[in-house]
């Protein structure tokens, strides 16, 4: 068991070492000298093109819908956790069970409608256009953890809490918030992950350099310069930078949130 | 609650409906739909492209099933012991997991190059002299099994660490009591208590199978010819190459059923539905 652990340690340490490598070598010396040679120089050439190419604009956006992403569904979802932890009306039982059933929905199976909606209104080729079905499909697992951590609320403290007077605002402000603190990272890492990595939706859903994202200017890249490997791999290291940042911050939390968010794939 | 369900309901159980209705158009993208009733279904069988790219969907999806869940079984329960280098061991095969769907693809699609990457150097010693992995028809289906094993292997090795850890380590001391030998106690022990982790990867693995599709988009677009054009792949090009959005539907309505049905038989053949949530486990 330990040697297959160790050469599949090899399979994945390997690609990430080219990976930084190449990205640190002249375009050149990569074709004449083939991709496993040592480079004899490294240099900070291709992270230039990938910034001239605009790459800065596709992290601002990429951050843009995934700050936007995370406020909307945070605003939304916690709310309706609330409601379906506390109440008891059909309405909220069978709106809870929507959103069980939507976590089966794949989102490309979907996409058709949701350019005809987004045409429609008008938000063809804006990052509104992205960020509001990135928030709606991140509702489902949202709700399924928001509400599980607000389970764990004994219900003596909303009692306690009512005889002393409170209002449901009140209740939502001083016991939710700072129970649900937890579970509203894991949906924030959850969602800002989606929103990041998501392909299809800016694929199908816009067109303009002015808005696109991380992983459509990769593929721009890719079609614009198809031999020129080393900047394709510094545009990838580069928009790997922010999720590792996040990764050393928060190890721990960001696990669990990758672990929630293939649960809602 | 409202708020939610409104903002659901426009872009997820809304589209769902609107697919199906879209499904009975003809509409090319621009001006309004045309009613023209069961057309694209009465056609839909009949296209070698839809029923090729249904088998090859599914193909890919169990090819990914067998070759993710032995591995990541065996690797997360190894990775659950604590000796310290097998922390170390553990986060360098957490990395893929912080590197984007699209970004993966693009390495692996530079590394597998047969002109500029990696391939060229490898093929030889695989039996395939020009490295063109990517260029074959028999070969091509299975570097996206790899890649996507490559992606996605350290998630679900993470969830059957997580599990693993879990196990009573009574157990396994009462069985070495009885003279069990490793393969034994893996076999007899971990396997059974790993059951609940077991259904819940191999339910994701299914069901994610519908997202795969831009790792294909991206590494062979679905080629060469259509070797590797898979059903949502192919579902998307009817819908924004050729404009057929009518008929694309329908395939959609197909991933829709597939997507679900795929779920819920996996969740039935396990019986995971009588067996407790494992939330906790999992993440």
């Amino acid at each position: 068991m330990g040697g297959a652990a160790l050469v599949w340690l090899a399979l994945v340490s390997i690609p990430l070492y080219l990976l930084l490598a190449t990205s640190l070598r002249g375009a050149g010396n990569y074709i004449v000298d083939g991709p496993l040679s040592i480079p004899d120089a490294l240099t900070l050439e291709n992270y230039r093109t990938v910034f001239e190419m605009g790459f800065h604009r596709y992290l601002f956006n990429s951050v843009a819908v995934a700050v936007c992403s995370i406020v909307i569904v945070v605003a939304v979802a916690l709310p309706a956790a609330f409601a379906i932890v506390r109440s008891r009306s059909r309405v909220v039982r069978v709106g809870f069970g929507m959103f069980l059933l939507g976590l089966a929905i794949p989102a490309q199976a979907v996409i058709i409608p949701i350019y005809l909606i987004i045409s429609r209104i008008g938000l063809y080729d804006s990052l509104a256009g992205i960020i509001l079905p990135t928030a709606a499909f991140s509702l489902p697992i949202s709700i399924l953890i928001l509400t599980s951590s607000l389970r764990d609320i004994p219900h003596d403290l909303y009692e306690a809490m009512a005889i002393d007077g409170a209002r449901t605002r009140q209740m939502f402000v001083n016991l939710v918030l700072p129970v649900a603190r937890p579970g509203i990272v894991t949906v924030s890492i959850y969602v800002g992950l989606q929103a990041w990595n998501n392909f299809i939706f800016p694929l199908v859903l816009t067109q303009s350099p002015e808005v696109r994202v991380l992983p459509m200017g990769l593929w721009q890249f890719q079609g614009q310069y198809t031999t020129d490997v080393p900047g394709l791999m510094a545009a990838v290291v580069v928009s790997l930078v922010p999720i590792f940042a996040l990764y050393l911050f928060g190890r721990r939390q960001l696990l669990s949130g990758l672990a929630a968010g293939a649960l809602g794939k | 609650m409202a708020p939610a369900l409104l903002f659901f309901g426009i872009f997820g159980i809304g589209p769902v409906l609107g697919v199906f209705g879209l499904s009975f158009t003809d509409w090319r993208g621009l001006g309004d739909p045309v009613w023209t009733g069961l057309d694209n279904w009465r056609a839909l069988p009949q296209d070698q492209a839809v029923t090729g790219g249904l088998r090859l969907s599914l193909i890919l999806t169990a090819l990914c099933w067998a070759t993710q869940t032995p591995m990541a079984l065996i690797f997360g329960v190894w990775a659950a012991g604590r000796q310290r280098f097998r922390a170390v061991v553990g986060a360098v095969y957490f990395m893929p997991l912080l590197l984007s769907g699209a970004a993966i693809a693009l390495l692996w699609g530079a590394l597998l190059d047969p002109n500029f990457g990696l391939a060229a150097d490898i093929g030889p010693f695989v039996g395939v002299p020009d490295g063109n992995f990517l260029g074959d028809r028999n070969l091509a289906l299975y570097v996206i099994v790899a890649v996507i094993l490559w992606q996605w292997m350290p998630f679900h090795m993470l969830l059957y660490q997580a599990a693993a850890r879990q196990i009573p380590r009574s157990l396994y001391e009462a069985a070495m009591i009885d003279g069990a030998g490793r393969a034994q106690m893996f076999f007899r022990i971990t396997v059974p208590q790993l059951k609940h982790t077991i259904v819940a990867s191999s339910v994701l693995i299914v069901v994610g199978a519908m997202t795969f599709f831009e790792t294909v988009f991206l590494i062979t677009g679905g080629g060469p010819g259509t070797a590797t054009r898979i059903l949502p792949l192919h579902m998307y090009i009817q819908a924004f190459r050729a404009f057929e959005m009518g008929y694309a539907s329908a395939i959609a309505v197909v991933l829709v059923v597939l997507g679900f049905g795929l779920a819920l038989v996996t969740i039935w053949v396990s019986g995971y539905s009588r067996m407790t949530s494992q939330r906790e486990g999992a993440s």
